[in-house]
């Protein structure tokens, strides 16, 4: 056996893996349909920024302080704003959900102004949708505060509130929140490929009889097991790459660290899910609890479990502590701070060195699963 | 000389069920080995057990020279396998699965360039190198797997069930390849189901629960029977009736419906008996007739069967000499392609008619249509009067269907799959006293709350068709109904199948299996989607009677007419 | 017709419950999404660790540093820093997600009445995150002023904020509803989707087909099971709101229910337009998925439809999932009347008789 056998084979075997992807739609569909669906899901649809968020303005009365706060909210690019005289005619919108709030600007409002009145202004927010409800909340204070401020200077009087908060957005002073969606998601598209794709392709082999036929040929388990890592491997490396410019090019999200520890980084996780996919695969050998099994142990959690949308230093503890153990939950911070923040060691090398540790073990589990004969 | 493979005392037990219980046997190089026993007599795992992949659980096993646990890689670099299942990637081409093979087993340059030429003329693929796999038919599946476990001569070949789902021509062809295989000095084990096929080995292995019921030439076990097999002649119209009273006489042991004639067995030393013993008509006679494998195997195994059928009680359809199933120019067009074209026939009440054909003849097709499974292109397909796309309810009420795999319900019980056939064909009262005659007189009663999917081979057969006559169709669409079933689970099939044309029930069965093809009064046979002959297997054997074949069997009927037409066609084309 | 339909039914029902991997399917994941969705898919921001750069010498810094940490839930750690750099690497590294800084003249410009500002940095990379935090920090300072000596005819008119429907702003009376949403969209899908792909591979569909029953009924068949174990489970997820979280539940549970109805007939229609269109139960579940990632998506439950760019918004009109979470959360939080709930119904009728219509017409012509 020299070595340019054992290059030929896998070259044979990497090549035969990749001619099937083109021609399998459930292949293609893991591949190419679902990354770019999610990516220009995630790219346009799930965002957190108040974009023309539909609001009612109450003016009971109508004043110049009253009509110069209306044109405020009105040339705000957060706010779609429809007038109403009392609160009544907004409970409906409220009701119906198509207003996320409604900001009464009381018949007093100028004398309260004056006056200085703790509560000049009501805002009420439809609380059904609690995150929108907060971020409501805080940008129509927002837009009241600059409002005030223009005002107060106009007039001359003294500017500045007494104590205030200046705040400050590091990495990504838009607060966009696609800069952090993008890069995170690159974790679930990466999961796609690196377990859902690979558990289904080695179960596939499986119910289908051609391990049975590979296992019977010179082939070791070893080479047969490279054979799917390497091409799985590069198409992960793939998605990233096409993900990685579509986000820069098309949805404009800074990338500031380096291609190298992105690619470096990268490969850990991978490892883990490709380690993962195996694992899957070994255990399931039918396509369809592999499918499943992929989506409830690494599709679900990288979505959920990872911090990409939710908060896991929220979550209760028994939860809070079962992410540890998912891969996603080390690679979103890191694709994150390398895309907005640069290569932070502070952040990179715990995160890399945890998934080297979980793709060792998984790595080892499933040398020690796979079957070397059909009984084991 | 050590033998080529050497099994010694070899036991393989899953759970507590043994697969191959303490078998020792040897094989030669150079030689047609068949392995052959019914489905789950343990062929499967000794051929697995042979290739390395599986761990005998007792006993030792050498395969040219290594132990196939121990030395895994010397063993695979000459041993070549060929899985049940193609073990093909069907989204590859023809031609990438064999570069791929190549590819592993280190085949390049001028010897790949050579050996894939000799592989792609030996098996006739060449036309087809760019198709991929999964769109061959299944006996161009098998030819590649064979050319794919081909591309490094081996020395040990194993083939597990070949010819399963493959027609008599692509079946011969098979067989050539396997014996220009052996003629290389190569060993070949076969594994089949179809005990025919034992007669063309050189060794046989007959498996029956993992143990060797025979180890040796064919003729051997043959022998064993010699003066005990006779054909009844003679006997009209009557052979099903001559049959079930035949299988009652002390003497005979086993008996099968073979064209107009019956093949009976007769018991060791039992006394020929009179066609009068028999209830036949005095035109009949009894002549003796060689013995074949299958002859002997059931002998062998010793049970007699019945031919007892509860479907011989019930009252008479008074159907027979009617027409009841007609196809009129039946055709069906897949695009550009005709799939099949103006065929037409007739089939009358209490007649069984098989359509038989090449795999991606049209047989496939036509049956479709026939039982309403396929809209027609163009024609009619009627059943007791009612045209299957106008009145399909109505005509769909008066059939019944059983595919291969016995389409049950798999996860559902036995009473559950009674009780929802029950239901979707409307018997009155739910059904009850159907289904309490069907689960007496099938003997299902143990098995009521079993899952249909965890039944045995036999019983599955038999709540199959249960499940498709519970409603007394007067036409029964059979498509491949015994096809890997072991040879007295057929006999009680056709017992039963017997029972119903005796009743005037119309049956319509495709099928692969020359010997099942041997029960039916007429056959149709299908070719290039054209109907290109129809009559009793007799009369079709008859057609095809030449100086070099006098005594044809109805594959080499099948395959004469078929090439017949071939030869035709092309000289059509030409002109 | 009726007993036939009546056997089809049953058998649906037998079948997906006896078959080991069917009943799975019914079972896990309903069970995880449950506790994921209803424990996990929050965006309240708790337990965060924050960094202080005090400079200031006075008593006021600590006073509001003391308050912030004392922010019921909200901090789980303040982290003291010696210099710029320290605050920076902290947030770098993700230890913090906010540094909160008070400049050396903090307390004394309150004291002497001037302008004060409480600086505080936030981690852009949780830019969701940290405008809630931010928002919190804000209401503490206000408080804070409003407490100042002097401040009883304050400088500042604050603002009143109050939250309709959900007072306390809690997540699991958003996420734990709207389950009813995703959990039935995806019963609904996998017992059509699956039960035509298990028959296919079976061999029991050509069995079906030979048999008297006739392509409506069979859709029938198909449809009816996977309604019923659909509002079984959307039943279970409603009271698990009700009964466990606490969720309100003020509408009507008849206009909840007709609506749960409707929204599940246009999903089993598409449930049965992919089962028309694969061959294997994989294939199915993959049709599923890749249906249910984008419809969820776009329905308003994890981010508003407002937010989405107009032609996506358009494209949401089609989502039957868009309006059936309106009617979920009215109905649970806001008391709906019934006409709102008509409102946000016939879109869904349409809906539903056009894949219902679409998927028999498919499923009929693959039956020829």
């Amino acid at each position: 056996m020299t070595p340019r056998d054992r290059l030929r084979r896998l070259t044979a075997l990497v090549r035969k893996e990749t001619l099937q992807i083109g021609r399998d739609p459930s292949s293609l569909l893991i591949a190419v349909v679902l990354p770019l669906l999610l990516l220009f899901l995630f790219g346009y649809g799930v965002s957190f920024d108040l974009r023309r968020s539909p609001i009612c303005l109450v003016v009971e009365q109508q004043s110049a302080a009253a009509s110069e706060l209306t044109a405020s909210f009105l040339a705000s690019r957060f706010f779609s704003v429809q007038g109403a005289v009392t609160t009544r005619d907004c409970q409906e919108d409220l009701v119906a959900g198509r207003v996320n709030a409604v900001v009464v600007i009381p018949s007093d409002f100028a004398n309260r102004l004056y006056a200085r009145d703790p509560a000049p202004m009501q805002i009420l927010v439809d609380g059904s949708d609690p995150n929108t409800a907060g971020l409501m909340a805080n940008y129509i204070s927002g837009t009241w505060q600059t409002w005030q401020a223009i005002e107060a200077d106009s007039r001359g009087r003294g500017v500045a509130p007494r104590l205030g908060v200046t705040a400050r957005y590091r990495y990504n002073p838009e607060k966009e929140s696609r800069n952090f969606l993008l890069p995170g998601l690159v974790a679930v598209i990466m999961t796609l490929i690196g377990t859902m794709l690979t558990a289904l392709v080695v179960s596939r082999e499986w119910e289908r009889g051609t391990m049975e036929a590979m296992m019977a040929t010179p082939l070791s388990v070893f080479e047969l097991l490279l054979g799917k890592l390497i091409p799985y491997y590069l198409l992960g490396m793939a998605a990233l790459g096409v993900t990685t410019t579509i986000a820069v090019w098309l949805f404009d999200v800074p990338f500031r660290g380096s291609v190298l520890v992105l690619v470096a980084v990268s490969t850990v996780f991978l490892l883990t899910t490709l380690g993962q996919g195996l694992l899957i695969s070994t255990l399931a050998k039918n396509q369809f609890v592999a499918t499943q099994a992929a989506l409830f142990s690494a599709f679900l959690p990288g979505f959920l479990l990872s911090g990409l949308v939710y908060e896991i230093p929220s979550m209760p503890w028994p939860i809070r502590l079962f992410t540890y153990v998912v891969p996603a939950r080390y690679f979103v911070p890191s694709m994150q701070t390398m895309f907005l923040a640069g290569d932070v060691p502070g952040v990179l090398v715990p995160n890399s060195l945890a998934l080297l540790v979980i793709a060792t073990v998984l790595f080892a589990v499933v040398a020690k699963k796979t079957p070397k004969r059909l009984d084991g | 000389m050590e033998p080529l493979i050497h099994i010694d005392g070899v036991s393989k037990v899953f759970g507590a069920q043994p697969a191959i219980d303490s078998l020792s046997v040897v094989f030669e190089a150079g030689r047609l080995n068949g392995l052959v026993g019914p489905d789950g007599a343990g062929k499967t795992t000794l051929i697995r057990l042979l290739a390395g992949l599986l761990k005998p659980s007792a006993g030792r096993l050498r395969v040219a020279g290594f132990d196939p646990v121990a030395e895994p890689a010397g063993l695979r670099d000459v041993v070549a396998y060929m899985p049940q299942r193609f073990g093909l990637y069907e989204d590859l081409t023809v031609m990438e699965n064999l570069v791929l093979y190549a590819d592993i087993r280190g085949v390049v340059g001028t010897e790949r360039r050579q050996t894939f030429e000799r592989l792609l003329s030996f098996t006739d693929l060449a036309r087809f190198s760019e198709r991929l796999a999964g769109r061959l038919s299944g006996g161009m599946k098998q030819k590649l797997g064979l050319a794919c476990a081909l591309v490094k001569v081996p020395k040990v070949l194993l083939l597990d069930e070949p010819s399963v789902g493959v027609d008599p021509i692509s079946r011969r062809e098979l067989w050539r390849m396997a014996a220009d295989l052996v003629g290389q000095g190569i060993g070949v084990i076969w594994s089949t189901a179809y005990l025919d096929e034992a007669e063309r080995c050189d060794h046989v292995l007959l498996l029956n629960q993992g143990k060797s019921l025979f180890s040796g030439p064919p003729g051997d076990l043959t022998a064993e029977i010699s003066g005990r097999s006779f054909l009844v002649r003679g006997l009209g119209s009557e052979r099903r009736q001559v049959l079930q009273r035949a299988l009652k006489h002390p003497s005979v042991i086993d008996g099968i419906v073979q064209g107009a004639n019956l093949r009976l067995v007769l018991a060791e030393g039992a006394p020929p008996p009179t066609p009068a013993e028999l209830g036949a008509p005095p035109t009949a006679s009894l002549d003796p007739t060689p013995p074949r494998f299958e002859d002997a195997f059931v002998a062998r195994l010793g049970k007699r069967q019945t031919g007892d059928s509860p479907y011989a009680a019930r009252e008479a359809l008074g159907t027979a000499g009617e027409v009841t199933v007609e196809a009129k120019g039946l055709t069906k067009r897949f695009g550009s392609f005709t799939a099949a074209s103006e065929i037409s026939f007739a089939i009358k009440g209490g007649e069984i008619f098989g359509l038989l054909g090449p795999n991606g003849a049209g047989k496939s097709t036509t049956f479709k249509m026939l039982c309403g499974l396929l809209k027609p292109s163009g024609g009619i397909a009627r059943v007791s009067g009612f045209d299957l796309m106008s009145a399909a309810s109505q005509a769909r009420g008066r059939i019944g269907y059983m595919a291969q795999k016995f389409s049950l319900y798999g996860d559902l019980s036995v009473r559950q799959n009674l009780d929802f056939f029950a239901g979707i064909y409307g018997l009155a009262k739910g059904g009850v006293p159907v289904i309490a005659k069907m689960v007496e007189a099938f003997g299902l009663g143990p098995y009521i709350e079993v899952n249909a999917g965890a039944l045995p081979l036999g019983f599955k057969q038999r709540l199959a068709l249960a499940c498709a006559t519970m409603h007394d169709p007067a036409v029964l669409f059979l498509d491949e109904p015994t096809s890997g079933v072991d040879p007295l689970t057929r006999r009680e099939f056709w017992g039963h199948i017997n029972a119903l044309v005796g009743r005037g029930v119309t049956v319509v069965v495709t099928t692969h299996f020359m010997d099942e093809a041997e029960y039916c009064d007429r056959i149709g046979l299908v070719y290039q989607g054209r109907l290109i002959a129809e009559g009793s297997p007799d009369r079709l054997k008859a057609r095809s009677r030449t100086g070099a074949c006098p005594d044809p069997t109805l594959e080499d009927a099948f395959i004469g007419l078929v090439e017949s037409v071939e030869r035709n066609g092309r000289g059509h084309d030409a002109t | 017709m009726w007993q036939r339909i009546r056997s089809l039914i049953i058998k649906e029902l037998w079948a997906v419950w006896r078959d080991p991997k069917g009943r799975a399917m019914l079972i896990i994941p309903p069970i995880i999404q449950m506790v994921l969705f209803s424990f996990a898919a929050t965006l309240e921001v708790k337990n965060v660790e924050i960094a202080v750069l005090n400079r200031d010498m006075g008593g006021h810094s600590i006073e509001l540093m003391q308050r912030l940490a004392g922010a019921k839930d909200l901090v789980r750690r303040v982290v003291v820093m010696h210099d710029e750099e320290e605050a920076t690497a902290a947030l770098a590294a993700q230890d913090v997600l906010m540094v909160v800084r008070f400049g050396a003249d903090f307390s004394r410009d309150i004291g002497a009445r001037r302008p004060a500002s409480v600086d505080i940095l936030l981690d852009g990379r949780r830019s969701n995150a940290a405008q809630i935090l931010e928002g919190y920090v804000e209401s503490i300072v206000d408080q804070y002023q409003g407490e100042l000596p002097g401040a009883a005819r304050g400088q500042q008119p604050t603002l009143v904020t109050r939250a309709f429907f959900n007072p306390n702003l809690e997540s699991a009376w958003n996420t734990v509803p709207c389950l009813t949403a995703i959990l039935t969209m995806l019963v609904g899908l996998v017992v059509t989707g699956l039960s035509v792909a298990r028959e296919r591979e079976l061999g029991t569909f050509e069995q079906l087909l030979v048999s008297p029953a006739r392509p409506g009924e069979i859709i029938v068949g198909k449809t009816v099971p996977g309604l019923l174990i659909g509002l079984i489970e959307g039943s279970l997820i409603i009271g698990f709101a009700h009964f466990v979280f606490a969720v309100p539940l003020g509408g009507s549970l008849w206009l909840l229910y007709l609506s749960m109805t409707v929204y599940l007939a246009a999903v089993i229609g598409v449930g049965l337009f992919i089962s028309s269109l694969v061959a294997t139960q994989q294939q199915a579940m993959l049709g599923a998925f890749t249906f249910v990632a984008p419809a969820i998506l776009l329905s308003g439950f994890a981010t508003p439809i407002a937010n989405m760019p107009d032609w996506l918004q358009l494209v949401t009109l089609i989502d039957p999932a868009r309006y059936f979470i309106v009617i979920i959360r009215g109905v649970f939080l806001k008391d709906m009347p019934a006409g709102l709930v008509l409102d946000n119904l016939w879109p869904m009728v349409v809906i539903a008789v056009f894949t219902l219509a679409t998927a028999s017409w498919l499923f009929r012509r693959r039956l020829q």
